[in-house]
């Protein structure tokens, strides 16, 4: 938005900065110690998404080398030890040091924006959270060159990123590596509790005047609840790591079967976190879809209040699902048909949110910019991640799925099909606003299809040697099981998937220096990020926005239709 | 997009069903637990087809009709929501899940609370790292890695009841094409059971991540016919002889087992010691059976494994009274012959990195008179 050039219907034209953005040079120390000192939302926003990033690419890396080790049947390219370590830390990397971080970046940069605050609630609580993660993260790499060294791979952890007890326990996991993935675990735990208190507190005590609860953006609601789950579901997984270290140098026995403790009671802890921590990311993800679908179909979201309470069921539901990552540890039969049921029911509000999309781009005029093309491909992969979720959760067909390839396509397909896709299309999305630049869109479409046709070479065939009897985690299998040609397919798309990931790391790099320059608005939107300059200055907004409607900038461009006369 | 998607959907479920024989493929059932997963799978599989077609093409239209016209410059007609839509599309899914529900309630129960036949086998399966240990308590036999179970008329069904446990860490049972997978926790009984209606052999391996060698924890089942199954259990059942496996062993030869000291040798003319000196260099030098059996008693070997009707009865490794019944070691990666045994003894890194089975050091005489030993082991 430039100047408005009709009259304005509400007070959101205080809202418009028009102070000069120029400033002294800074030295590189005086950079690196406002990146380093700073409280700031968006400044921490960035740092948490260019730490995800860079372990994106590490996490990325070890993916590749798990599928040139599958390659062929008996490869020899990593040693049992090595391959154990190399899943261990891609899942780890993924789900705490490149989800979690990520997301935390995104909600960061844009809650306070969205709902016209000036900053999170607790700005200095904020930055403790991110270099809490970040100490994490750099604590579990070390483990590679602690202990025995790069070559030996040090004492990076080989006990999966579930870490099944008792395999986590003195006896069978002697010397540090279980050390290393407790400590970061629990310390990212408290970071991600941290920015989880802060999301919450800024979303429901930091509103400008006029942003109702029921008109702040989705994507604010979906990050009020996902903080919700964090609150709910890490704490569990911190006490678990604490009672493994008693286990480990305490001489407790909660884990301990040769005490008499229960391998069982850690896979309940474990998923009563892990469970809602697949919500905790793919929440984010529709929340991206809830604000780029409707931009790019040129309508408002179809059926917001049935939206919220999807999000809000999502939530709730997922509390109590967990056990159906352990259909097969030995339930009753009572207690896998409660949870076979409970895990149903989750398609339903899930089931809503995606006709809810469907429902807004009917009727609209759909315009297909990178980030539309990544949400379009993220519904398509969503609704059928969702139903081999509806298979996984037929109890008795997940005793035969359990633990083989099928799974790992099913949950590769919701973390990458569904929520890297919708990263992907939230950078395409909010990267004009970060840095004031356009990503290059030949690049966006280079990078988009390429992803369409690895995405889907690696993660549709990895269904079958699952259901050809193919377990998880193995680091090589025998020629006569007929998986040979298929962990081919898997690989070749696993290198496309590499060289779309190496245009984007470009088109990032390249689009900063060299980018298109973008406006505080290049997408025609409508909430009210879009009305700060890009980037935007330290503090946002010069005066409190005042907003009448959920789309306070279509009132702003439509004052002959405001959104205000029909909410 | 859609088009790869579909494509590959259909391929791959062409291809399960045309190439019915791999040996792990969970639509190619032949046990009863398995063949009831298989039929309800091929029900939600229905369903959630059907879903996927009328979701996807809703999309597909969508793309197609309301794609952005070139010189378009009006915003469409702003739509915020229809209380009777959201209705219909809560409602119906609610009605499909009650049918995906009670469809799967009804196999849980049959697999789960089946009742135990009067004729049903019982074995104990044991997991340890990286290796399974079979018991039968009914005929005392226990063997490992290898499992035999009779062939089940579904006239007179004789399944097989499985209780599973661990020695060490968590571990998973799986032959995708008798039954699912049950989980073998260590400080907990778990049961499963399969009916096989099918005689041959079926291949799978632990699904549950359990150390170093998780990978190369392969597990074989034979399903046999009732009589091969008796004849098995029948020779399982034999003990090894403990002394020398020679029928008529000569007054003249070695022999200094240590069960029976004096079978061999004239009572009133103790040899001298240089006599029993050279006997011993003699005999020692021989790659007989019989000095397999002494390597196999002096050396670490009898700490960890049993041999029945000897003096070996370790607990920690493999059951080795029927060795040689087996047709691979190392818990089925590589076929049961004299060179792969040497190799496993003298380097299991070799076949098997991480294994918990030491490198014993012998020198290569010694590894010949064991590997003498373990090959009479039928």
């Amino acid at each position: 938005m430039d100047a408005p050039s009709t009259p304005i219907p509400s007070g959101i034209e205080g809202a418009l900065d028009v102070t000069p953005q120029t400033r002294p040079r800074a030295t590189y120390l005086e950079v690196l110690h406002d990146w380093i000192v700073t409280v700031d939302h968006k400044k921490i926003g960035l740092l948490y998404i260019g730490f995800a990033l860079i372990f994106m690419v590490v996490a990325g890396l070890e993916a590749m080398a798990i599928r040139i080790q599958l390659a062929v049947p008996h490869n020899s390219f990593l040693d049992a030890r090595s391959y154990n370590r190399m899943f261990t830390m891609h899942g780890t990397t993924m789900v705490f040091l490149v989800g979690m971080p990520i997301l935390f970046g995104f909600g960061n940069y844009l809650v306070p924006l969205m709902i016209g605050a000036r900053d999170m609630a607790f700005p200095r609580l904020n930055a403790f959270s991110f270099w809490v993660s970040a100490f994490a993260g750099i604590f579990l790499y070390f483990s590679f060159i602690g202990g025995l060294g790069l070559a030996g791979a040090g004492t990076a952890p080989d006990i999966a990123w579930f870490a099944y007890a008792p395999l986590t326990e003195r006896p069978f996991s002697p010397g540090h590596n279980v050390d290393y993935w407790a400590l970061a675990l629990l310390a990212s735990g408290i970071g991600s509790i941290g920015t989880a208190i802060n999301i919450l507190a800024t979303v429901f005590c930091m509103r400008c005047p006029g942003m109702t609860l029921s008109r702040i953006p989705l994507l604010a609601w979906i990050y009020a609840t996902v903080s919700f789950l964090v609150l709910v579901a890490v704490s569990p997984l911190t006490a678990a790591q604490v009672m493994l270290l008693i286990d480990r140098y305490l001489g407790g026995h909660f884990f301990d079967t040769q005490a008499g403790g229960s391998a069982i009671l850690w896979a309940h802890f474990f998923w009563i976190f892990g469970h809602p921590e697949v919500y905790v990311l793919v929440l984010p993800a529709f929340g991206f879809a809830n604000e780029i679908i409707p931009v790019f179909s040129r309508k408002a979201i179809f059926g917001y209040p049935a939206m919220v309470a999807a999000t809000v069921g999502i939530a709730f539901i997922s509390l109590g699902v967990w056990a159906h990552h352990m259909f097969t540890i030995g339930m009753t039969s009572f207690g896998n048909t409660f949870f076979t049921l409970s895990t149903m029911l989750v398609s339903i509000p899930t089931g809503i949110k995606t006709f809810n999309w469907l429902a807004t781009m009917w009727g609209g005029k759909l315009r297909f910019a990178t980030p539309m093309l990544f949400s379009v491909g993220f519904l398509f992969q969503w609704v059928i991640a969702g139903l081999t979720g509806i298979m996984l959760s037929v109890s008795p067909w997940n005793w035969q799925l359990h633990n083989s390839y099928f799974v790992v396509a099913h949950f590769h397909y919701v973390l990458v099909g569904a929520i890297l896709f919708m990263i992907f299309a939230a950078f395409y999305y909010w990267y004009p606003k970060m840095t004031g630049r356009m990503l290059s869109e030949r690049l966006g479409k280079w990078h988009f299809w390429l992803m369409i046709v690895g995405f889907h070479l690696t993660f549709d065939v990895m269904h079958i040697p699952g259901l050809l009897g193919m377990p998880r985690q193995i680091y090589t299998y025998e020629p006569d099981r007929g998986w040979t040609l298929l962990n081919q397919i898997v690989t070749f798309g696993a290198v496309i998937q590499a060289v779309a990931m190496a245009i984007f790391v470009y088109n990032l790099v390249h689009s900063y220096f060299a980018g298109k320059a973008a406006g505080p608005d290049p997408w025609d939107a409508w909430t009210l990020e879009w009305s700060t300059p890009s980037p935007p200055p330290a503090y946002n907004f010069p005066v409190d926005p005042v907003v009448a409607s959920r789309r306070p900038l279509w009132d702003l461009k439509h004052p002959e239709d405001p959104d205000s006369a029909f909410e | 997009m859609l088009w790869n998607v579909a494509r590959s959907c259909c391929l791959s479920c062409a291809a399960l069903l045309v190439w019915p024989h791999w040996p792990g493929n969970i639509f190619s059932t032949s046990s009863t637990p398995a063949r009831e997963v298989h039929g309800l799978s091929l029900f939600i599989l229905v369903i959630t087809g059907g879903i996927f077609i009328g979701v996807a093409s809703l999309l597909v239209f969508a793309l197609v009709r309301f794609r952005h016209r070139a010189g378009d410059m009006t915003e469409p007609p702003q739509v915020f929501g229809s209380t009777q839509i959201e209705l219909a599309w809560t409602i119906i899914p609610i009605l499909l899940i009650i049918v995906l529900f009670l469809g799967t309630a009804r196999v849980i129960f049959a697999v789960q609370d089946a009742p135990k036949p009067a004729s049903a086998l019982d074995v104990t399966v044991i997991g340890h790292q990286f290796w399974w240990e079979f018991r039968y308590p009914k005929y005392n036999v226990v063997t490992a890695n290898e499992l035999h179970v009779p062939l089940s008329d579904p006239q007179a069904p004789t399944p097989t009841f499985l209780k599973l446990t661990s020695a060490d860490v968590m571990h998973s049972f799986w032959i995708p094409r008798l039954a699912g997978k049950t989980d073998v926790l260590p400080n907990r009984v778990n049961e499963m059971w399969v009916d096989p209606h099918e005689p041959g052999l079926f291949l799978g391996q632990c699904a549950q991540f359990c150390g170093t060698q998780h990978a190369k924890m392969l597990l074989r089942v034979y399903v046999d016919s009732p009589q091969d199954f008796q004849r098995w259990i029948a020779q399982q059942q034999r003990a090894q002889q403990s002394g020398t496996p020679d029928p008529a062993p000569s007054p003249q030869g070695p022999n200094l087992g240590n069960d029976n000291p004096a079978a061999g040798v004239p009572p009133n003319t103790p040899p001298t010691r240089g006599e029993i000196a050279a006997q011993l260099k003699e005999s020692s030098d021989a790659i007989t059976p019989e000095q397999g059996r002494r390597v196999f008693e002096e050396q670490a070997c009898m700490n960890c494994h049993t041999i029945s009707g000897t003096a070996a009865n370790g607990r920690f490794g493999p059951d080795l009274t029927h060795l040689m019944s087996r047709a691979t070691i190392a818990s089925g990666i590589v076929p049961n012959t004299p060179e792969n045994l040497r190799i496993w003894i003298t380097t299991p890194d070799e076949l098997k990195p991480g294994s918990l089975m030491p490198a014993m050091h012998l020198n290569d005489l010694q590894n010949a008179q064991l590997v003498a030993y373990l090959t009479t082991l039928r």
